[in-house]
């Protein structure tokens, strides 16, 4: 029932490397059609979490259904079902990028038209260039080609973005975006906040090995303390108040009409909130 | 009221329905990789030289330094070593070309991208074994014209000769291939592999019998040598390639056909075996 009703069911997930444990007691459910992120610092779990997902690494215990299997068991029809975009890959260096994906158009029983997959990755004007001469943005955007090749219905993007700047992070948030908007479900790690909240309809925040938040981007926020921050400066010294009605509190201080110098009244933002979730704020 | 099925269905649906078509089967899959696995191998000339020259210039040197009759007889010491190298040239492209090529692969992230779609082992091995016997005819082509324009060997004439050098190459390129693929479970990167796979290449050229001639070699290494395939590899091309009165200096003094078959076959199987117990995709667990 579990595997009908959404692409990943994960109940008490744990994982442990020798004394350490990457992955404990983490529950997890993703909607089909649905854009996920897990967001982390490094060494949160991120990887190893999809990694189990994607069938590439044995988990210690805990129950894991994806699209409707248990990924350390499935076969090559579940294969055929999931796309997966690698972190790291360096490899068919000196195939081009047009025959590196016709390559593996040819591992699925129904797959894109090659060529159509370049273009929708901005290949399609590298398609004859030799796969080691790419770009590291243009190396990606291969990974993503070859990663929904097979017309998947789940998509693995473990940290996609790491090591680009700012323009290519941008241009490959729109590659993502266009990929989901044919209801592909895709789910994403990340260490960039503001990847995810671009990215996302939920966030699941992580961080050493364990679930801290899920929620959608906007109401993490209200998983931490919502406190307005009002400062001003009166004379020399700096007053800083947290309080849950700062009108008021702006109404007492000024009420016999004095001016508050440099009065600045904020709101806890995401990026406080996740500091605060993985515990450094 | 007339629903046309098709079109009622949404598009998600859709290309749903159409991604749960079966895959193709591994060897399909396998079959698809030939040609990239070909274009792999050619398109790096460092590897292709080290490749096919390596045992060609080594056959050319050692055989000219050699340049002597073998006593009481019309062939060449050179000869006799040009037809051994036959053995060396498919060690290079069955055992190291596979040791390295497969480390690299496990490197790189081809094999953990291969795993992650509905290809299995034996489709990429279908991949990997054409490019081992494409390659390793290829060998034989460069070093059977070496033998027989530098130090003039004689192809086989008769059908038998024909028969044995085609179970010999087969059983040799399986043998070697396996041991090669064995062999890289335990390199961590190409680099390593590059070394693990030379290493006992090189010793096995001279305990084997292709550098120096068995007679010359002392027993302990004759008998480390006739562990290992590539001696009886060496053995068995010398069979064809030499007149038949050169049996002589076999150590057996005969060409011991059945000998040569069982240890490669012992070999292939073990190393089939081996492979099966040990392969993995990646590095992790």
């Amino acid at each position: 029932m579990t595997g009908q009703s959404s692409a990943v069911h994960v109940r008490s997930l744990a994982k442990t490397y020798g004394r350490l444990t990457a992955v404990r007691d983490l529950d997890l459910d993703i909607g089909y059609g649905e854009i996920f992120a897990i967001l982390g610092p490094n060494g949160a779990g991120k990887s190893t979490t999809i990694e189990i997902l994607e069938g590439h690494r044995k988990r210690d215990s805990g129950h894991v259904c994806v699209l409707g299997e248990d990924p350390g068991t499935a076969g090559s029809s579940w294969r055929a079902k999931i796309g997966i975009v690698l972190q790291e890959a360096s490899d068919f260096g000196m195939l081009t990028v047009s025959e590196t994906v016709q390559m593996f158009a040819k591992c699925y029983g129904k797959a894109r038209v090659p060529e159509e997959v370049l273009e929708l990755a901005g290949l399609g004007s590298v398609s004859g260039a030799r796969v080691r001469t790419l770009s590291g943005g243009q190396r990606r955007r291969l990974d993503v080609a070859l990663g929904i090749i097979g017309m998947p219905q789940l998509v693995f993007l473990d940290e996609p973005t790491t090591g680009f700047d700012p323009e290519a992070r941008r241009q490959f948030w729109d590659l993502i975006k266009l990929l989901a908007a044919d209801g592909t479900t895709v789910l994403l790690t990340t260490h960039y906040l503001e990847e995810a909240a671009t990215l996302a309809d939920r966030v699941a925040v992580i961080a050493g090995g364990r679930l801290v938040a899920v929620d959608s981007p906007a109401k993490l926020t209200g998983h931490v303390s919502t406190a307005a921050t009002v400062q001003w400066r009166e004379g020399d010294e700096l007053h800083v108040e947290e309080t849950d009605h700062p009108t008021d509190l702006i109404r007492q201080r000024s009420k016999d009409g004095a001016e508050l110098a440099q009065l600045t009244v904020t709101r806890p933002t995401l990026e406080d909130a996740y500091l605060q979730l993985i515990g450094l704020a | 009221m007339a629903v046309n099925h098709i079109e009622s269905a949404s598009p998600t649906q859709h290309r749903v329905a159409e991604s749960a078509v079966r895959p193709p089967s591994s060897l399909r899959i396998g079959l698809s990789r030939v040609v990239p696995e070909l274009k792999m191998f050619f398109r790096r000339p460092e590897q292709l030289g080290l490749t096919f020259s390596m045992p060609a210039v080594i056959c050319i040197l050692l055989g000219s330094i050699f340049a002597t009759k073998m006593p009481h007889s019309e062939t060449s010491t050179g000869a006799v070593i040009a037809a051994s190298m036959l053995a060396y040239g498919i060690l290079s492209t069955s055992f190291i070309n596979l040791g390295i090529g497969i480390a690299a692969d496990r490197e790189t992230g081809a094999l953990k991208r291969l795993r992650g779609t509905p290809a299995t082992a034996s489709s990429y091995f279908v991949g990997k074994i054409s490019l081992v016997a494409v390659a390793s005819l290829a060998e034989a082509i460069v070093l059977l014209s070496v033998g027989v324009l530098v130090f003039k060997l004689r192809l086989p004439t008769d059908v038998f000769g024909w028969f044995t050098l085609a179970w010999v190459f087969l059983l040799g390129i399986v043998s070697c291939s396996l041991l090669g693929i064995f062999v890289s479970n335990f390199a961590s990167n190409a680099v390593s592999a590059a070394v693990i796979t030379n290493g006992p290449a090189v010793g096995l050229q001279f305990v084997s019998g292709t550098y120096v001639p068995l007679i010359l070699l002392p027993t302990w290494m004759l008998t480390l040598g006739s562990i290992f395939p590539v001696k009886w590899m060496a053995q068995g091309f010398r069979s064809v390639l030499l007149p038949s009165n050169m049996a002589v200096y076999e150590p057996a003094g005969s060409w011991e056909h059945w000998q040569t078959f069982s240890v490669l076959t012992a070999w292939s199987i073990g190393g089939l075996v081996a492979c099966l117990s040990v392969f993995r995709w990646s590095d992790r667990t």
